[in-house]
């Protein structure tokens, strides 16, 4: 099957001429510069890539930490909630004095102060079926790392339908997991799971917790798979799942097949249209502290 | 080094230190074609020894290096 991604990375893969970078830029990006598998020219297609992140919390706050650190040029990021007292346990883009600011903005503060060069572009919206594909043109890949999983089956169709290079993962306790979908070349999220869970039947991390750092530990993750495919480099995580239990630190690859009956990436899928399942199950913010005495 | 060797582009980056002579050194070279030659220059010891290691290392033919003064040197690198 053709690769569904060529369209939407092809002005990543044009040649490059010229690397006209300012000064501070060779000194921003030298790390990457010497590096036999960027140099000059992967630093061009790094800052030439425009990158969706959706969600900005625990595992969104690394990955687009990580992507404004080395260049990428236009960062978009998804998410219409306002930063919690309970989010600064893992969602390092936030700060303290964040706390009732739109997790958007304060997004958007944290990623310019570290790279100044990038257009960051909030989206300050709950996706769904009749606003991601607009939002999706402007990107060449997307990073997802929402807490529920009709977003999740969302962006995965979507990206499936428009041919965008996709970082999926999911953190949970001290698990963590991260699978790349190249629509038309590996499998999609469907071809591991068809269809989304009941509600409740998956505790959220409201309820079971999450190990703070599982969100650094698995989003700088999927920032690497992110760079790795704007450059072109490397194996990416495509048939491959990669399990990450972090109390035994041990790491396992499960390799996964594309679906020949998959419902979405298949030669023949059942579903054709984008699908808003419902968000179930979503807890109040955690209550103000009682003033003191 | 070759007497005459016919240089392609001439990179003076006095002034300027590790990593960066290295870093502007393959920046330049990164768009040249293979076979040209680049020549370097340099004014501090350090780099005069990384630059032609690290040309190496990346694979390219360091034609020569020469000292050009007290202060300055000067390496010509082929791109391979």
């Amino acid at each position: 099957m053709a690769d569904g991604t060529a369209a939407k990375l092809a002005h990543l893969r044009a040649p490059i001429t010229e690397l006209d970078f300012s000064e501070e830029e060779i000194r921003r990006y030298s790390r990457h510069i010497v590096l036999p598998e960027v140099g000059g020219t992967g630093q061009k297609r790094i800052n030439r890539a425009a990158v969706l992140v959706v969600g900005a919390g625990g595992l969104g706050s690394p990955v687009a930490f990580y992507l404004a650190a080395a260049g990428v040029g236009k960062i978009g990021i998804v998410d219409n909630d306002v930063v919690d007292m309970s989010n600064l346990q893992r969602q390092i883009l936030h700060t303290t004095a964040d706390v009732g600011r739109k997790k958007v903005e304060s997004a958007r503060e944290a990623l310019l102060a570290l790279n100044p060069h990038l257009t960051m572009v909030p989206h300050d919206v709950r996706l769904n079926s009749t606003n991601i594909r607009d939002i999706l043109k402007e990107y060449d890949l997307v990073a997802e790392g929402s807490d529920n999983f009709p977003t999740k089956f969302l962006v995965n169709d979507a990206c499936v339908m428009t041919g965008t290079p996709l970082s999926m993962a999911g953190i949970f306790r001290f698990s963590g997991q991260i699978l790349t979908v190249l629509p038309g070349v590996g499998p999609c999220y469907r071809c591991l799971i068809p269809q989304p869970p009941p509600p409740g039947a998956i505790p959220s991390c409201q309820e079971a917790g999450v190990l703070g750092a599982m969100a650094g530990a698995v989003g700088v993750m999927q920032a690497t798979e992110i760079l790795k495919i704007i450059l072109g480099k490397g194996e990416l995580l495509s048939g491959r799942l990669l399990l990450f239990e972090a109390l035994q630190m041990r790491f396992e690859p499960i390799e996964v097949k594309r679906n020949p009956e998959c419902p979405v990436c298949s030669a023949t899928p059942s579903i054709t249209e984008l699908i808003d399942y419902d968000i179930a199950c979503e807890m109040p913010q955690s209550p103000a502290p009682p003033a003191s005495k | 080094m070759p007497a005459e060797a016919a240089v392609d582009k001439e990179l003076n980056l006095q002034g300027e230190v590790c990593p960066y002579t290295f870093v502007k050194s393959k920046l330049a070279l990164e768009i040249m074609q293979p076979g040209q030659v680049l020549r370097v220059i340099v004014d501090n010891d350090e780099s005069a020894a990384n630059v032609p290691r690290s040309m190496q290392n990346e694979g390219h033919n360091v034609l020569g290096v020469t000292k050009l003064n007290q202060k300055e040197w000067q390496i010509v690198v082929q791109k391979s």
